[in-house]
């Protein structure tokens, strides 16, 4: 048995998506920007696409900017604002390396976090003038699950830097939050399919109507000049359909995973002695269990659950394989030791009770296993 | 599992051996190396390996370990004109401490490498032998393995000589099998080098080169860098003869430098000495560098004192030196500073 918790960093695809997209990886294979049968085929299917899409995420349908996933439409974002207006990019210090990176490229500020995690508004507050162009504000964190105060920040930014911009990166909110009514403050929002239930490879950029970004691909003008090159057809068109069946059936998914992350978090806590939560439960996403086990690694621990069929991270999923030091922990104020005991859980639409079950009668004894190996100096 | 070839079959000859095998890569560096064992497409290579052969993979991030048990010392040996030897305190502190613990902790028997020396179990002692490829032999730098590291390490490819190792990669059909032998220190790019390594964490200071009688003969722009032994890069003009560093002193920043004879010396002190087994005293083989010669000396346990047979080149403090009986690796320790102007007592 297979017990997978790791669905913040890719989710099972839906079949609703599975059955949308066969056809355009079969008979329905034409290039939307051609004028012929075959291309006014893919066409309807990408503009009806957008059409789902846009109504998902509370936009207009011009307003939806496909893109080859969620880090690019975080990149288009960033970098794509300060590329049109010049002006210096702020985000907070906890978000996605696909926004963190870029704004640290082009020499922006980063804001502080209060230990739960939320961004700290004073010191965003201290870091906007006149000078700032866009503000980065991740609505759910990939790590913990906490979900930040973005309508505050919003108004915060109107305020004080009134010509800036605001992006969100929903990334990690679409499966779990109300994406459309929360990130209605921001001009620019970016989502990614896999995170849903969707393919890999794909996602979307919300460019609000009068909001201009510089394209970072140059070419055919797909995407009303936004993001040129051929549309990745079935996977927009699944996308939408994973979209849609998320969106449906979200409320019911909060409330049984949520239900189902409550009982892994507490039965953990109580199992497992010096272990500690992250964030605060309240303002956390419903799929994310964040903890911090003293005096074991995490990298081992992982090894000792993939043995017994559990699938989980230590913090976020990275290029290499190897645990990285958790800048959004580090950021919440955790010390790196203990932050090198980090384990997330993360549960998705599939997400079954026997699942939690399994969880939870292995975990505490493979934590147990190392504590005791570590301790006994076997070598010494 | 270094993404070399090495490993590569040393965990194929592991699996034909029939044990349940996991490979693993140690991320000791997250610099702009792109040589030596750690390079992201070093860890392409070693998972490409491990996917071939159908066994599990894992990465481990020992970047702290690393940076506190070898590049901070390293940095602080030259800051105090010493010659450090890094493999040896990666090996000591890294793979064969930090990454043995975390094997055991996870359940594991033994450990097994790509180095090229042999572990053997005579008498109720663990032996450590020269590998059969005496180019390739890796003892030296494993010289601090003790028994209880030793009853838990493996080094199948120290059976073979280099070219058995590359025909059995290429027979496997390992994509390793005709990557180069790493020479460099992982963590310095072959481009940068180790003067703006070392330049970024410790300050570089300008020395005055002096003669025996304490005349100024040239300059150096980094005392810091300079090893015993060397003899370009010392500022000086084309004398009649070759002069040579005798001794680097980093508080008065000043190289001593004389002729070849100068540089030869029958004796080095070792500190902090470890031993395969029990501490040895009396004739043994002493090896001072990783390829070079293992010269006949005796070795005094109570001073902690090699006295080769005839002169030597002089040690550099900071190397390793190795004391072997025949091609068996007894121990070894850290060369320590010579008496300035040097030469026998």
């Amino acid at each position: 048995m297979v017990t997978y918790l790791d669905h913040a960093a890719t989710t099972p695809m839906r079949p609703e998506c599975t059955e949308a997209m066969l056809p355009f990886l079969g008979p329905r294979w034409g290039n939307p920007s051609g004028g012929h049968a075959l291309a006014r085929d893919a066409r309807r299917a990408v503009d009806e696409a957008r059409d789902v899409v846009a109504a998902c995420l509370g936009a207009e349908p011009g307003e939806v900017v496909f893109t080859g996933g969620g880090t690019e439409a975080d990149n288009l974002a960033v970098i794509g604002a300060v590329a049109r207006h010049g002006r210096v990019a702020v985000c907070s210090a906890v978000e996605h390396h696909a926004v963190l990176h870029p704004v640290e490229a082009l020499g922006g500020r980063v804001v502080g976090v209060h230990g739960d995690g939320r961004v700290d508004l004073a010191a965003l507050d201290a870091a906007l003038d006149a000078q700032v162009g866009v503000v980065s504000l991740m609505l759910a964190n990939n790590e913990v699950g906490t979900v930040q105060p973005l309508a505050e920040a919003a108004a915060l930014v109107a305020e004080r830097s009134p010509a800036a911009v605001v992006h969100t990166d929903a990334v990690q909110a679409v499966s779990w939050l109300d994406v459309a009514t929360l990130t209605a403050p921001a001009h620019l929002v970016a989502v990614s399919a896999h995170k849903f239930g969707g393919p890999q490879g794909v996602g979307a950029l919300v460019v609000r109507d009068g909001v201009a970004v510089e394209p970072l691909l140059r070419g055919g003008g797909q995407e009303r000049e936004r993001r040129s090159g051929t549309h990745n057809v079935a996977g927009i068109v699944g996308m939408a359909a994973a979209l849609a069946a998320t969106v449906e059936q979200r409320g019911e998914t909060v409330e049984r995973v949520g239900a189902l992350r409550d009982r892994l978090a507490d039965g953990l806590l109580a199992a497992i002695p010096g272990c500690t939560e992250s964030g605060t439960r309240s303002t956390k996403v419903a799929g994310t269990c964040s903890l911090l086990i003293e005096g074991i690694e995490s990298e081992a621990l992982l090894v000792l659950l993939d043995r017994k069929g559990i699938c989980a991270t230590a913090a976020s999923s990275c290029a290499s394989g190897a645990a990285q030091p958790s800048h959004v922990l580090a950021a919440m104020g955790v010390p790196r030791a203990l932050a090198y005991g980090s384990l997330r859980l993360s549960l998705g639409w599939t997400t079954t009770g026997a699942e939690v079950d399994h969880a939870l009668a292995v975990i505490p004894g493979a934590v147990a296993q190392l504590r005791e190996r570590s301790a006994v100096p076997v070598l010494r | 599992m270094s993404g070399g070839v090495d490993s590569s079959v040393a965990a194929a000859l592991e699996l034909d051996a029939g044990h349940e095998v996991t490979g693993c890569t140690m991320r000791l560096w997250g610099g702009a190396s792109d040589t030596g064992c750690c390079s992201v497409a070093d860890v392409d290579d070693a998972r490409r390996v491990a996917q071939q052969l159908g066994i599990d993979h894992f990465v481990f991030n020992f970047g702290d370990d690393f940076d506190a048990a070898v590049v901070r010392p390293y940095v602080a040996a030259h800051a105090v004109g010493r010659t450090p030897n890094p493999c040896v305190e990666c090996n000591r502190s890294v793979k064969f401490d930090r990454l043995l613990h975390r094997a055991q902790a996870l359940g594991f028997d033994a450990l097994a490498t790509g180095h090229h020396a042999r572990v053997a179990h005579l008498d109720g002692r663990w032996r450590l032998r020269r590998g059969i490829d005496q180019a390739k032999d890796q003892s030296y730098v494993l010289h601090m393995l003790g028994q209880r590291q030793l009853a838990r390490v493996r080094f199948p490819v120290g059976e073979l000589d280099k070219a058995e190792v590359r025909r059995r990669a290429a027979a496997l059909g390992l994509r390793t099998a005709a990557k180069p032998d790493s020479q460099d220190v992982c963590f310095i790019t072959s481009t940068a080098g180790r003067a703006s390594f070392l330049g970024d964490r410790t300050p570089l200071t300008e020395g005055r080169v002096v003669d025996l009688d304490g005349v100024e003969v040239g300059r150096v722009p980094a005392v810091q860098l300079v090893t015993v032994g060397q003899r370009r890069g010392l500022g000086l003009a084309g004398g009649a003869e070759a002069r040579y560093a005798l001794a680097v002193d980093v508080a008065s920043a000043r190289v001593t430098v004389g002729q070849l004879d100068d540089l030869r010396t029958t004796e080095v002190g070792l500190a902090a000495m470890a031993w395969v087994d029990r501490p040895v005293a009396g004739p043994v083989l002493v090896q001072a560098s990783a390829h070079g010669l293992a010269r006949p000396a005796t070795f005094d346990v109570e001073a902690a004192l090699v006295r080769f047979a005839e002169p030597v080149i002089r040690v550099a403090p900071g190397q390793s030196v190795v004391l072997y009986r025949g091609d068996e690796v007894l121990g070894g320790g850290m060369a320590t500073a010579a008496p300035r102007g040097g030469g026998p007592q």
